[in-house]
């Protein structure tokens, strides 16, 4: 059973795996990693595979270490990830991600009357908050709003 | 206390004793105010007024706040006339003004635009309000009248008009919150507090209610701080129509008044206070008003470090 699960995705020789993203934003993962098209490296992955705590979705990105500010971005939208930095096809390290306090030019402010939606020549910031009751949000630098609902629909 | 080069864009970024600091400044400066005393604090200091949309108000009590205190000021100009009709983006407007003036006014449309200022500005920036968002020499005059007039320490208040939308009420909430008020939210369904200042409040143990009818309210309150029903605010005239003449303060109103209600509003009124309302001594919104002025005059004088 486990021979036929890892099949699905390819094992990496040197890079990083991005495990337990929450199902459905592995897309959004590599928005916030800033991986598009231009990107040369092979980069797998699978979204709602079944794992033991429910579906989930993982990306590896092959021949890359990231940061631990870019990882610690995708917290943003799955709190619960796990990185792996594999170097010989062995996990060298393994992390969860910790929630940033801050980030820069990540997501856009959904008040289209905000500064930073705006000509003018700068990133939007936020400060990032968690609460029990309602999860991560953030709190625009610029305008004050909240964003809660919608940071993955409005990663830039 | 130093406040020297210090921004004024958010209430929030104020403590209950810089408040109250600032308070005390502006009470001190008031004779120079009303012209009984002469004052050349600000002599050849340059204040650089930007407004990017209008507000008679607040424009010239500022004007009047700077040259009472012996200042400069120098005016943008209509904005059709300025550069910004070239395409000049307002973080480029900012650091040239900075170049000419000691210290930036700015009133911009855009919410947050002056938080933006004081990331390229070389002098302070004092917003003279952003959007829909911030408005805290409004807030700090509204607490200085209120203080004048009644008193700040556990104060009995009702907000009533447009609860919705009022970037004016929603800063006063928190700053009162400061002093430990209790207050109470009038205002139609449709209009009503947003929920997460309400929770908030909750949240400090702040006395919190919230009701449709000034009739229930009015015998119970020290300061009733009165809102217009902004027309511009409904996308349907006809929810307009339906609403706007829900709250009124009139002369029949107040006989269920203590004697002494104080009764303020940030102004332009339209038909929320009746005209007869003014002559009673419950009046304060043209006072209120006027402390435009020497509230304007201590954050001018203290963000240039003049009066330390």
């Amino acid at each position: 059973m486990n021979e036929k699960r890892n099949l699905k995705v390819q094992a990496i020789e040197n890079g990083t795996v991005i495990d337990h993203v929450k199902a459905g934003q592995a897309l959004n993962v590599l928005r916030i990693l800033g991986i598009s098209s231009a990107f040369r490296e092979t980069i797998s992955f699978v979204m709602n595979a079944p794992g033991a705590r429910g579906k989930k979705d993982v990306v590896k990105i092959e021949g890359k270490e990231l940061s631990i500010e870019e990882l610690n971005r995708i917290a943003l939208i799955s709190p619960k990830a796990t990185i792996n930095i594999i170097r010989d096809f062995k996990v060298i390290q393994k992390n969860e991600v910790v929630l940033p306090s801050y980030v820069e030019g990540v997501v856009r402010c959904t008040n289209l009357n905000c500064i930073s939606n705006s000509s003018e020549p700068i990133k939007s910031k936020f400060s990032v908050l968690q609460s029990e009751e309602e999860g991560v949000s953030l709190h625009c630098l610029y305008c004050d709003h909240v964003i809660s609902e919608e940071i993955a629909e409005n990663l830039l | 206390m130093s406040f020297k080069n210090r921004h004024v864009i958010s209430m929030k970024d104020f403590s209950r004793e810089e408040i109250d600091y600032v308070l005390d400044t502006a009470e001190k400066l008031e004779p120079v105010a009303r012209g009984e005393e002469r004052s050349r604090l600000l002599d050849g200091k340059i204040i650089s007024l930007l407004f990017f949309e209008p507000s008679t108000r607040t424009r010239l009590s500022f004007e009047v706040a700077a040259r009472r205190l012996g200042g400069q000021v120098l005016n943008l100009g209509s904005v059709e006339a300025s550069s910004v009709m070239k395409g000049e983006n307002l973080a480029d407007t900012i650091r040239v003004i900075s170049k000419y003036a000691d210290l930036i006014v700015l009133r911009h449309p855009l919410d947050g635009s002056a938080r933006m200022a004081t990331e390229v500005a070389s002098v302070p920036v004092i917003n003279g309000g952003d959007g829909s968002v911030h408005h805290p020499t409004q807030t700090f005059l509204d607490l200085y009248t209120i203080r004048r007039e009644s008193h700040l320490e556990g104060l009995k208040i009702a907000m009533a008009g447009d609860l919705k939308y009022g970037r004016t009420v929603h800063s006063l909430c928190h700053a009162l919150s400061l002093y430990g008020a209790e207050m109470t939210f009038v205002s139609p369904p449709e209009l009503r507090m947003p929920s997460e200042i309400v929770r908030g409040l909750r949240k400090q143990n702040i006395c919190v209610k919230e009701t449709d009818s000034l009739e229930e309210i009015i015998g119970d309150v020290e300061v009733l701080y009165m809102t217009r029903v902004q027309q511009e605010r409904f996308p349907d005239p006809d929810e307009y129509e339906k609403v706007k003449n829900s709250l009124r303060i009139t002369g029949d109103l107040l006989k269920a008044a203590g004697p002494d209600l104080k009764i303020l509003h940030p102004l332009p009124r339209v038909n929320e206070i009746s005209p007869e309302v003014d002559e009673t001594s419950h009046a304060r919104y043209f006072e209120q008003a006027f402390y435009g002025v020497p509230i304007r005059m201590a954050l001018l004088a203290l963000a240039m470090g003049v009066i330390e």
